[in-house]
C-alpha cells in the first residue's frame, strides 16, 4: 500500500491523477501537465514535496562529520541559514544520494534527501555519524511545499505574517530560515525563483488551500521533471545512482578538492577516477520532431553514449535531454530513435532559467 | 468514467473508426488512450495515397510521457490527414473524437469492419486493464 502525504485530499480535490512514485502516491498532473509547466515559468505554481526526507543532525562535531561525509565542504557555509547543494559519495565514489544542507547553528545541520533513497540514507548517515556522536533525527513531522515561479515569491508573501515577511526580507538563493511554523527556503528543482516551505503536518492542507486562493496552481511530478530538466538539474536514480562517479553526472563542481588535506568519503576514488578520465553528462537539442528518450542509444565519433533523460520541454518547443557521453564528444551527436540515426546538438546541460533559454 | 461514444467502432489498441460513408473511415484514439499517454507533442501521420493493412503501424504518438504507434484498424487507402496536428497536437488530448482525429481510410475489405469492438466492447477492455 503507497504511502500518502498529508495533502493527498488536497490533490483529489485539485483533480489529480495519482501515480505510484517509489512507494508514495503522488500527482502526476492535474489535467495538462503543460499547461502547469508553463504556469511555473510565467506566474507561480506549487508543488507537495513533502514525501521527501528531511533529517536533522545535532551535536558539537556536526560540521565535522559532514566534511567527512559529503563532497562538497560544509566549511563553505559561514552564515547562519546558508545552504550547499552535495553529493553524498560511498567508498568507490558512486553517488549514494545527492541532497541539500542547511547550516543553521554550529551545532545544527538539516539535510533534505530524496525520498526514493530514504532508507538506505539513513542506514548509511547513522553508520557514519556513530564515530562523530552526531545525533541524526528523521523529521517526518513536516510536510514541504515548494513555490515556484516569478510570481512564487509575492504571492506566498500575502500569506506570511509581518515577522515572517521580515525574516524572508532580502534572503539571498540557497538560504533557510525558520520564521514562526514555517521554515522557508530559496531552494528549488525548477530553475525559477521560489521556495521551499517546510511545515507541520497539520498545517500543511490549510497551507496549501492559503496558495491555492492566493492564485498558486498546482502542479505534479510530470511538470516537475520537465521543469528540471530545462533547468539542467539532475534526477538522482535516473541522471546518476551509486554506480555514477559525480565526475560523469556533470557534478564535478559539488566536489571541493581543496583543502586537499580534507578526507571524505569516496575521495581517494574520485581521484583515480580524476586521473584516468570519466564519461561526461552534456546537453542534447534536436530541433526537429520527436522526442529524445531515456535509455536511448547516443552515437558519437569517440563511442557509444546513452541518454539518462529527456523530453520534450515546452517552453523551448522542442525534445532536449541530459546524456553520458565519452568525454571525447564534440558539438553533435546522433540519437537512435526506435531504429532510426538522428543527429543532435551537444550542448551543456542547460537550457532554461528564470524563464529564459540559455542554449 | 471516460467517454466511449456508441455510435464508434474500436480496436483493442484504443483508436476509434466512425463511417462517414461510400467506404471512407476516420479514425482517431479514444479518450482513454490520450489520458493514458497525457499531454501530445507531436504526431507523425501517415502521407495521403498510403495503403496500409490492418494492424500496421502507420502513426506515432509522442507525449510529454512515451511514443506510441498508432495502427491501422483497417486496410485500405490513407485518403486525409488530419494536418491540423502539426501545429496543434493537443487538440487529440481535448477533442479525441472530434478535432482530434488523426487519419481517413478508403477501406479495400468492408468485412474487417464486423471484427472490431462496439462501445460495450471496448468499455470492457479498458475495464480489464
Amino acid at each position: 500500500m503507497a504511502q500518502k502525504t498529508v495533502l493527498f485530499a488536497k490533490h483529489v480535490e485539485c483533480g489529480a491523477k495519482m501515480v505510484d512514485f517509489h512507494g508514495w502516491d503522488m500527482p502526476l498532473n492535474y489535467g495538462s501537465q503543460i499547461e502547469e509547466h508553463h504556469n511555473v515559468r510565467q506566474d507561480a505554481g506549487m508543488f507537495d514535496v513533502s514525501h521527501m526526507t528531511i533529517v536533522d543532525l545535532q551535536g558539537p562535531n556536526t560540521r565535522n562529520f559532514l566534511r567527512y561525509l559529503l563532497a562538497n565542504d560544509v566549511n563553505k557555509l559561514t552564515v547562519p541559514g546558508k545552504a550547499l547543494y552535495s553529493g553524498m559519495l560511498n567508498e568507490a565514489g558512486g553517488v549514494i544520494d545527492d541532497l541539500i544542507v542547511y547550516f543553521l547553528t554550529e551545532d545544527f545541520f538539516r539535510l533534505v534527501v530524496n525520498s526514493a533513497t530514504r532508507e538506505n540514507d539513513l542506514a548509511w548517515i547513522n553508520k557514519q555519524a556513530a564515530a562523530f556522536n552526531v545525533t541524526v533525527t528523521e523529521r517526518p513531522e513536516f510536510a514541504m511545499i515548494a513555490v515556484q515561479g516569478p510570481q512564487a515569491k509575492a504571492k506566498v508573501a500575502t500569506l506570511l505574517t509581518e515577522e515572517q515577511k521580515a525574516a524572508v526580507a532580502g534572503m539571498k538563493p540557497f538560504f533557510g530560515v525558520q520564521a514562526g511554523s514555517l521554515f522557508i527556503a530559496t531552494t528549488g528543482y525548477t530553475g525559477e525563483d521560489g521556495y521551499e516551505i517546510s511545515l507541520p503536518n497539520e498545517e500543511a492542507a490549510d497551507f496549501w488551500q492559503k496558495l491555492l486562493d492566493a492564485g498558486v496552481k498546482p502542479a505534479g511530478l510530470g511538470a516537475r521533471d520537465t521543469l528540471r530538466l530545462e533547468a539542467g538539474m539532475n534526477l538522482y536514480g535516473q541522471d546518476m545512482d551509486e554506480t555514477v562517479s559525480p565526475l560523469a553526472a556533470n557534478m564535478g563542481w559539488t566536489i571541493a578538492w581543496e583543502p586537499s588535506d580534507r578526507n571524505f568519503i569516496g575521495r581517494a576514488a574520485l581521484e583515480q577516477q580524476k586521473a584516468a578520465g570519466t564519461m561526461k553528462l552534456v546537453g542534447l537539442v534536436m530541433e526537429q520532431k520527436g522526442v529524445l528518450r531515456h535509455g536511448q542509444k547516443v552515437v558519437t565519433e569517440g563511442g557509444e553514449g546513452e541518454i539518462t533523460s529527456g523530453t520534450f520541454s515546452p517552453t523551448l518547443g522542442f525534445s532536449i535531454a541530459m546524456a553520458r557521453v565519452p568525454a571525447s564528444t564534440g558539438d553533435t551527436a546522433e540519437v537512435d530513435i526506435r531504429g532510426k540515426l538522428v543527429q543532435v546538438k551537444v550542448v551543456k546541460p542547460n537550457f532554461v532559467r528564470m524563464g529564459k533559454k540559455v542554449i | 468514467m471516460s467517454n466511449i461514444p456508441n455510435d464508434l467502432k474500436y480496436a483493442t489498441s484504443h483508436e476509434w473508426v466512425r463511417d462517414e460513408g461510400n467506404g471512407v473511415y476516420t479514425v482517431g484514439i479514444t479518450e482513454h488512450a490520450q489520458d493514458l499517454l497525457g499531454d501530445m507533442v507531436f504526431v507523425e501521420l501517415p502521407d495521403v495515397g498510403d495503403v496500409v493493412a490492418q494492424g500496421d503501424d502507420v502513426a506515432v504518438a509522442e507525449s510529454v510521457k512515451a511514443a506510441s504507434d498508432i495502427y491501422a484498424p483497417v486496410s485500405g487507402e490513407i485518403v486525409a490527414v488530419n494536418d491540423a496536428l502539426n501545429d496543434s497536437p493537443e487538440l487529440v488530448n481535448s477533442a479525441p473524437y472530434g478535432d482530434g482525429w488523426m487519419f481517413q481510410v478508403k477501406v479495400s475489405d468492408e468485412s474487417e469492419l464486423a471484427g472490431l469492438l462496439d462501445a460495450d466492447g471496448y468499455q470492457s477492455v479498458v475495464d480489464s486493464e
